[in-house]
């Protein structure tokens, strides 16, 4: 890989400052049928110039991250998107910090493979753990230069001279004075940076000490919300290109049909009509308007054979399929101390088995994007989260250079995991190159719900030993998740178009279940984790995949669901019972993490003004039962305590949750109330997914396909009161705050366990399979 | 020949008189704030108010239309926002934001029929509009700071 260059978007802003407009904008005139309301720099109207080829822009180079304008602004390049958490403000918030520059005379640009360096795009929640500390140490190595050239102009030695705001000053003789405009404004800095991969990327400038850090820590609104509020805001589905079509992807009735014929003149005489474009078993209809190729996807007539074996049980069956499935991959069994002993001396041994179910992303806007095969080259609009890898991708699945792909990231609906594997993007691509023209493709909702990428299923199977002073001794777990042939991330061979055309990779992805992540001192466990496969792992509606916390919500339903069981059985306050396993010493050096879950769990319980005793909760045979309940986890190095306050109507099984409580800590915070509301809507996601959330299948297809055969929380379920409180305490005086870890998916791990607790809380009753539909509560309360 | 009022200006597009009302705001009239999200008026994302109810453009055929459609881009007045968008603003409500025109636009129609409405009947009025984000719980706080910011425009008499 070659790679010499800072973005063209910044030569250009460099030379138009100089007076020296090298590129000129493409044909922007008539380029674009509506306006696209480009800013100097970040809008796509600047990405549209650029006819290409499009190489990497060089991450070494300061210039490819920073420009400081004769105003006075600077304008941050990231290889970041922005899924809505406000990663670009807080983005905004370090550099501006380190730099030494007012927020407000910044502004950031995200995520266009050829105008930003490759940070990956989003996942993992590492936008603020990973990904920000080059850019912190760059922006501090652009202070560092800044001063440098300054030194000579004011006629002083660097260490009397000071910052603020971006103008640098003698101390002592603020007469002496010049801004990082007058200094470098529409010049490059022109300095080298060092560091092994993008992640080290770094000059010779230290970063500051978390207590000289200003923006960091405050409140700034994000700066990406009014363009959301007043409609000015251009989103990846708002794109349009002369000459552009638009097309529907016509998808197999089963699992794993095979496409045997279509009768193309179902459609051809229709107005507006295209093309029909079949091979393997992909087919799209291309029409000129958006409703004539909807129209036309309806009219096709397409002679589909369905397998002849079923590619899945049903959604019923699933899970009996699961425990006797012979597993593909399974991790050695971890164990620790010597758990037949344990269980063979136990006072009391406790079992218990849970389900969780295959749940979807089911995003607001169906999956789309816009490709254009304009100079030989392919543009993609899309809001792809990893839009650095849909570019890697679709070069390879077309056998194009990579240097004549690339994605341009915009806005788009919630992303969590699934434009980590962008079907869209490819199919846009593959048509537009059929085509000759650029192509819209536009997913359906019932596609969306049917096709979309999957959080795999699991299966628990859990025994604890107490013993005679309710101590909890010994902890079997085992996990099975329907989790083989894993999709990656936007690869050419597993994303849905190339599964329908045929494409298989050598050997599909292994998958994963996991371990739970809490601290729990427990002196005797084995833990088991294992994958199986459903009968068919190509061209399924069940392919699993990248859904926010990856796993985390299904596991620690099941393992804080268990401990509160054994909390249950030994008649111990569900807190104090957590307290207590996190108190006890082990060999390992897990202090410090177990510290941290302490202070967690106790600021949850003291927001929530918890008082202590056993589940469940003795009260009367009302209309109403009332419970708390609380559960814990780590994501990485984040950790969460949240507490649920649920009423259950005993005659329908509802289940309202009335309070909601957060305690997290996740190191440095950047920005408070944005981080708030993050926790807030990640709270009531996974809320959903306890309360509503299930594909159903029958034995060849999904039968989850809208928002009414697939619910989700609406307003009338959202709990009446959320308390989020930062923890952020660290329990070492000495030291002065963590790092800033991730923040984006730890609060979704705990909720599930947290509602299914308080439902025991309330009721007595157990739920051990999710969802908590009214139907399955009733029962349950009735069995 | 279709003719349209949208946001106080007269259109007219030459389209399918079956055509949706949803592909002629977008794709003819080019303005982005009504979206795509089920098309089977089930999520309130393409939303737009017409005779001060939010409907589902995604449903309505667009020779249907009969009364003038105000989009998101027509809240504003004077180049003030609306005091649904403001409270929206100061709530810091979107995440992704992409589901956000069903809920302002649901919100405003709720609070022009009711200016002081319980939480009971937020909960209850804005239950149509999904959000896949989960912004609900600030959204459910924007529309009693939009409320509280109306009367307050009203009682200075600032008719915008």
């Amino acid at each position: 890989m070659t790679i010499t260059r800072i973005p063209a978007e910044i030569e250009d802003q460099l030379e138009r400052a100089a007076g020296v407009s090298r590129r000129t904008f493409l044909k922007s005139s008539g380029m674009l049928v509506v306006s696209l309301g480009a800013g100097a720099l970040g809008g796509p109207l600047a990405a549209i110039a650029a006819a290409g080829p499009y190489p990497d822009p060089d991450f070494h180079q300061l210039d490819s991250w920073i420009v400081v304008h004769e105003d006075n602004t600077a304008a941050f390049f990231v290889g970041k998107t922005d899924l809505g958490q406000g990663t670009g403000t807080a983005f905004r918030q370090m550099m501006a910090d380190e730099l030494d520059i007012a927020y407000e005379m910044t502004s950031c640009i995200m995520g266009s493979t050829d105008r930003t360096v490759d940070q990956g795009g989003s996942g993992g929640s590492t936008a603020i753990e990973r990904d920000a500390w080059p850019m912190r140490r760059i922006a501090a190595e652009a202070r560092r230069v800044l001063l440098g050239m300054a030194s000579p102009r004011l006629n002083a030695p660097i260490d009397q001279l000071t910052v603020k705001d971006a103008v640098i000053s003698v101390q002592g003789d603020p007469s002496r004075r010049v801004t990082y405009g007058e200094l470098i404004g529409g010049k490059r800095f022109n300095v080298t940076l060092t560091g092994a991969n993008i992640n080290a990327t770094t000059g010779v400038a230290p970063v500051k000490r978390v207590q000289d850090l200003h923006i960091v820590g405050r409140s700034p609104q994000r700066y990406d919300i009014p363009a959301k509020v007043d409609g000015t805001l251009m989103w990846a589905v708002d794109v349009k290109l002369p000459g552009m079509v638009h097309a529907r992807n016509v998808r197999p009735p089963a699992a794993g049909a095979k496409l045997v014929s279509i009768d193309e003149s179902s459609v051809n005489r229709l107005p507006g009509f295209v093309k029909v474009v079949a091979k393997g078993n992909y087919a799209a209809i291309v029409c000129e308007r958006e409703e004539q190729a909807i129209a036309a996807a309806k009219a096709i007539r397409v002679n589909w054979e369905k397998p002849s074996s079923a590619p899945f049980p049903a959604s019923e069956d699933l899970y009996v399929f699961m425990r006797q499935a012979t597993p593909t991959s399974a991790e050695p069994p971890a164990v620790t101390g010597d758990p037949d002993n344990a269980f063979a001396h136990a006072a009391r041994v406790v079992t218990a088995s849970y389900d969780f179910p295959f749940q979807g992303h089911t995003s607001i806007g169906p999956a789309h994007a816009l490709a254009d095969p304009s100079n030989g080259q392919m543009t993609v609009y899309s809001n792809d989260m990893k839009s650095y890898g849909m570019r890697n991708g679709i070069a390879e699945f077309l056998g194009m250079p990579r240097d004549a792909v690339r994605v341009v990231w915009m806005d788009g609906p919630q992303a969590f995991g699934r434009t980590a594997a962008d079907d869209a993007g490819f199919e846009a691509a593959f048509l537009a190159k059929e085509l000759g023209r650029p192509v819209r493709v536009q997913w359906t909702r019932q596609e969306e719900t049917a096709w979309d990428v999957k959080g795999p299923a699991f299966a628990f199977d859990f025994r604890g030993a107490l013993d005679g002073d309710g101590r909890l001794v010994a902890l079997e777990y085992g996990a099975r998740a329907a989790d083989h042939n894993h999709l990656g991330y936007n690869e050419p061979d597993t994303v849905l178009i190339a599964q329908l055309l045929g494409r298989r990779r050598a050997s599909p992805a292994r998958g994963s279940a996991g371990l739970p992540s809490e601290m729990y001192a427990i002196p005797n466990r084995r833990s088991t984790s294992e994958v199986v496969s459903l009968p068919a792992i190509w061209e399924s509606p069940l392919r699993t995949g990248q859904l926010r916390d990856p796993n985390g919500p299904q596991i620690t339903f099941a393992s804080e669901s268990f401990i509160d069981e054994l909390a249950a059985a030994a008649k111990a306050d569900p807190v104090d019972f957590r307290l207590g396993l996190l108190q006890a010493s082990t060999e390992d050096d897990t202090a410090f993490r177990r510290a941290r879950s302490i202070a967690a769990i106790k600021a949850a319980a003291a927001t929530y003004g918890w008082d202590a005793r056993p589940s469940p909760h003795r009260q009367e045979a009302g209309a109403v039962a009332r419970g708390r309940g609380i559960a814990y986890a780590f994501r990485k190095q984040t950790v969460v305590a949240e507490i649920a306050e649920v009423e259950v109507e005993r005659a329908t099984g509802r289940v309202r949750v009335k309070r909601l409580v957060c305690a997290h800590d996740c190191g440095l915070v950047i920005n408070p109330e944005a981080l708030r509301r993050t926790i807030e809507c990640g709270m009531q996601y996974a809320l959903s997914r306890a309360l509503y959330e299930e594909v159903t299948f029958d034995s060849e297809k999904t039968t989850a396909s809208d928002w009414i055969s697939y619910p989700i929380l609406r307003h009338r379920d959202a709990p009446e009161k959320i308390d989020v409180v930062f923890v952020n305490g660290d329990p070492n005086p000495n030291r002065p705050d963590l790092p800033h870890y991730g923040a984006g998916e730890a609060m979704t791990k705990p909720m599930v366990a947290a509602v299914a607790n308080a439902i025991f809380d309330a009721t007595g009753v157990r739920l051990r399979r999710v969802p908590f539909r009214a139907d399955r509560v009733l029962a349950a309360l009735k069995a | 020949m279709i003719t349209l009022t949208v946001n106080g200006k007269r259109h007219t597009v030459d389209v399918d008189p079956a055509t949706p009302l949803l592909y002629v705001l977008r794709n003819d009239l080019g303005l982005l704030g009504p979206r795509f999200g089920c098309g089977l008026g089930q999520c309130g994302a393409c939303s737009v108010l017409i005779k001060g109810a939010a409907m589902r453009s995604c449903l309505i055929p667009c020779s249907a239309v009969k009364d003038e459609v105000t989009t998101l881009e027509g809240l504003a007045r004077d180049g003030v926002l609306h005091p649904v968008q403001q409270a929206w603003i100061d709530e810091q409500v979107p995440q992704c934001g992409f589901c956000q025109n069903g809920q302002i636009l649901t919100a405003k129609a709720l609070l022009d029929k009711n200016p002081d409405p319980s939480d009971a009947e937020i909960r209850d009025g804005m239950s149509g509009a999904i959000c896949r984000c989960m912004t609900y719980y600030r959204v459910q706080a924007a529309v009693r700071r939009a409320a509280a910011l109306m009367a307050k425009r009203t009682r200075t008499g600032d008719v915008r």
